[in-house]
């Protein structure tokens, strides 16, 4: 498990995952056990593939998180309610500043001064989204992350009748591009790329009515459905792993269980960062108990989908105190 | 034993594998070698889609530039352009605290400005019926400021000869607003259409029955604007623009007499002049006949 910690983090910021080289005693025992018995071994697998219930229980309580929190947005402006005025961008809670960390690296690093309230903002955005799992922010908030899951889901449709194929990109590019626009904003002054996040496009089109921008979000869809699964989420977005960074500390994550995983791989099948859950493969494993690393968004889709229960979300020093 | 080698995966692929690279599975491409074949692929779509995200950020200066000379009338209190767009985190919460809405967001069509506040005065101008510059204290950038940062410079002419006094607030303790800049300037533009400078007066509805625009009117209620559809006027020489300024010592009338009697009106802006707009959205005449100029300073009586 040494170097695992470091290694999730050069994962998110685009290499490819590696093979462990070291296994716990533990973890080796489970892995040849898992090997010799292969009938009976099949057999259990079926056995729990049978018995499994559909559930979209993190889903569901996801895109309802979600929602609610962009109905409260538009709202508060629409109705007047005045609890979370502003867009996703920057906002002010019950009075309280909130500042979406990568718009706020933008302003700062193009502007070259930050005011108090700026500061102040952004500190309790990121203490928020450091306790609450970094990228859960996409999957949990992020308006255009519930419209590119709908969206891919016509897409998997299309896949499976062979009339589109998922073009796979390099997914070094978002750190590639994040250096990029870091450096834009620096050295133009302007913030770039605020001009194509879709996630504030979407935020503002949501509380201040449509926008021909909406045809940038629209053709980014188009892109994803016809060429490269979620591709604005998975090799290019920003946001994405400027949260991500936040979430190498968070303490809320979900955690593989060796033990319990049938090597069926459904769990790679419905996630946005498979790479992160490289861990499921058979004889990958280091550890009977392996923390998922922070590229993962927390969606919870691979808790839902695991029939053997194997993938569970999990509060780092929590389950001691419960 | 050739025979075997040759259907296998090592030896003669690289001369076949070349013309036909899409033989990944069952051909004789070994798998290395289409592997690489994919790899190299993905590197370039990698590298097209990246550049063409760039290219189209970067496209948003466009539109920039081509307003440069025309740049759109920013709220009060906003740093200069290329400022006031760094600084902005496009979070509108200065539209949410405009009673008259007159502050909207730019456009995809803004580039740079996607997101970024402004006011169209001629549909809605600011007419400080919040007393308070609400708009500044809002922004959470100091995109919109009481004071700027000692760093950033006041354009020469930009600066107000002194705090503009807000006739709404004249009998308060505290009547002047909190603003050391002027967003922009009036001008007007056609004198020759303006009827106070044909002599004309103006009776009816400023702008049409059909004028969504608000405005705050003392004599109604200070606190709630009301549409200046609700609010006609009749004047025997027109002088809209110099009674509904908000600001004092910003525009006055200066009224000559024929030898028939007959009095003509020329406006003309003073320096206490904010750029706020309201002139330019009350001039009854189609199209207005003065107009406020974003970012123009003071360069002495016109």
């Amino acid at each position: 498990m040494k170097g695992r910690f470091l290694e999730q983090i050069m994962l998110m910021l685009g290499q490819a995952p590696k093979k462990p080289v070291e296994f716990t005693p533990e973890a080796q025992k489970i892995h040849k056990m898992k090997r010799m018995t292969k009938d009976d071994f099949e057999a259990m697998k079926q056995h729990v593939r049978d018995h499994a219930l559909e559930k979209n229980t993190w889903r569901n309580r996801r895109w309802t998180v979600l929602i609610l929190v962009n109905i409260l947005f538009t709202f508060s402006f629409w109705l007047d309610i005045q609890i979370l005025e502003g867009a996703l961008t920057a906002s002010r809670f019950v009075g309280f500043h909130l500042i979406d960390l990568n718009s706020a690296l933008q302003v700062m690093l193009a502007h070259k001064h930050i005011i108090v309230n700026l500061f102040i903002g952004t500190a309790t955005v990121f203490l928020l989204w450091a306790a609450l799992g970094g990228r859960s922010f996409c999957s949990w908030v992020c308006p255009y992350h519930l419209v590119a899951e709908l969206f891919e889901k016509l897409h998997l449709k299309l896949v499976a009748k062979k009339l589109v194929t998922d073009h796979e990109f390099h997914r070094g590019a978002r750190t590639v591009l994040w250096v990029l626009f870091t450096l834009l904003a620096v050295v133009t002054g302007f913030t770039v790329f605020e001009t194509l996040s879709p996630t504030g496009i979407l935020s503002r089109a949501l509380i201040y009515g449509p926008s021909l921008a909406l045809g940038w979000v629209a053709l980014l869809l188009v892109f994803e459905v016809v060429y490269s699964r979620r591709a604005w989420c998975r090799y290019i977005c920003p946001i994405g792993l400027t949260y991500g960074a936040v979430g190498v500390i968070s303490p809320v994550r979900v955690v593989y269980d060796l033990n319990h995983c049938f090597h069926e791989g459904d769990c790679r099948k419905v996630c946005l960062v498979p790479h992160v859950l490289e861990v499921v493969i058979k004889g990958r494993s280091p550890d009977v108990k392996v923390p998922i690393g922070p590229d993962c968004t927390r969606c919870g889709l691979c808790v839902d989908t695991c029939p053997s229960g194997a993938l569970k979300f999990e509060v780092k020093g929590l389950n001691k105190l419960l | 034993m050739s025979q075997e080698t040759e259907s296998g995966p090592a030896v003669p692929a690289e001369s076949e594998a070349a013309p036909a690279p899409r033989a990944r599975k069952g051909g004789a491409a070994p798998r290395s070698n289409a592997r690489a074949l994919e790899a190299r692929r993905r590197f370039i779509r990698t590298a097209v889609t990246s550049t063409a995200v760039v290219g189209a950020g970067l496209a948003g200066y466009l539109p920039v530039a081509a307003q440069a000379d025309n740049p759109r009338l920013r709220p009060p209190g906003a740093l200069d352009e290329s400022d006031f767009l760094s600084s902005c985190i496009k979070c509108g919460q200065c539209v949410q605290v405009c009673p008259v809405q007159a502050i909207v967001l730019g456009d995809i069509t803004d580039g740079f400005g996607l997101g970024v506040p402004y006011i169209d005065s001629r549909e809605q101008a600011c007419d400080f019926s919040c007393d308070a510059v609400q708009c500044i204290l809002a922004c959470p950038t100091g995109s919109l400021v009481y004071r700027k940062p000692d760093f950033l410079k006041i354009r020469p002419g930009a600066e107000l000869a002194h705090k503009p006094v807000l006739k709404a607030k004249a009998n308060d303790p505290e009547p002047t607003l909190n603003l050391i800049e002027r967003a922009g300037l009036a001008r007007l533009s056609r004198p020759d259409a303006c009827l106070a400078t044909q002599g004309k007066g103006f009776k009816g509805q400023a702008r049409g029955p059909e004028f969504k625009g608000q405005m705050r009117y003392m004599a109604v209620d200070r606190w709630a604007p009301i549409p200046v559809a609700d609010h006609p006027y009749e004047r025997d020489l027109c002088d809209l623009c110099v009674t509904e300024c908000p600001i004092q010592d910003a525009i006055r009338l200066e009224v000559t007499e024929a030898a028939d009697g007959s009095k003509r009106g020329v406006p003309v802006v003073m320096e206490q002049c904010v750029g706020c707009g309201v002139c330019e959205m009350i001039c009854p005449v189609e199209p207005t006949a003065i107009v406020v100029e974003s970012r123009v300073v003071w360069e002495g009586e016109a």
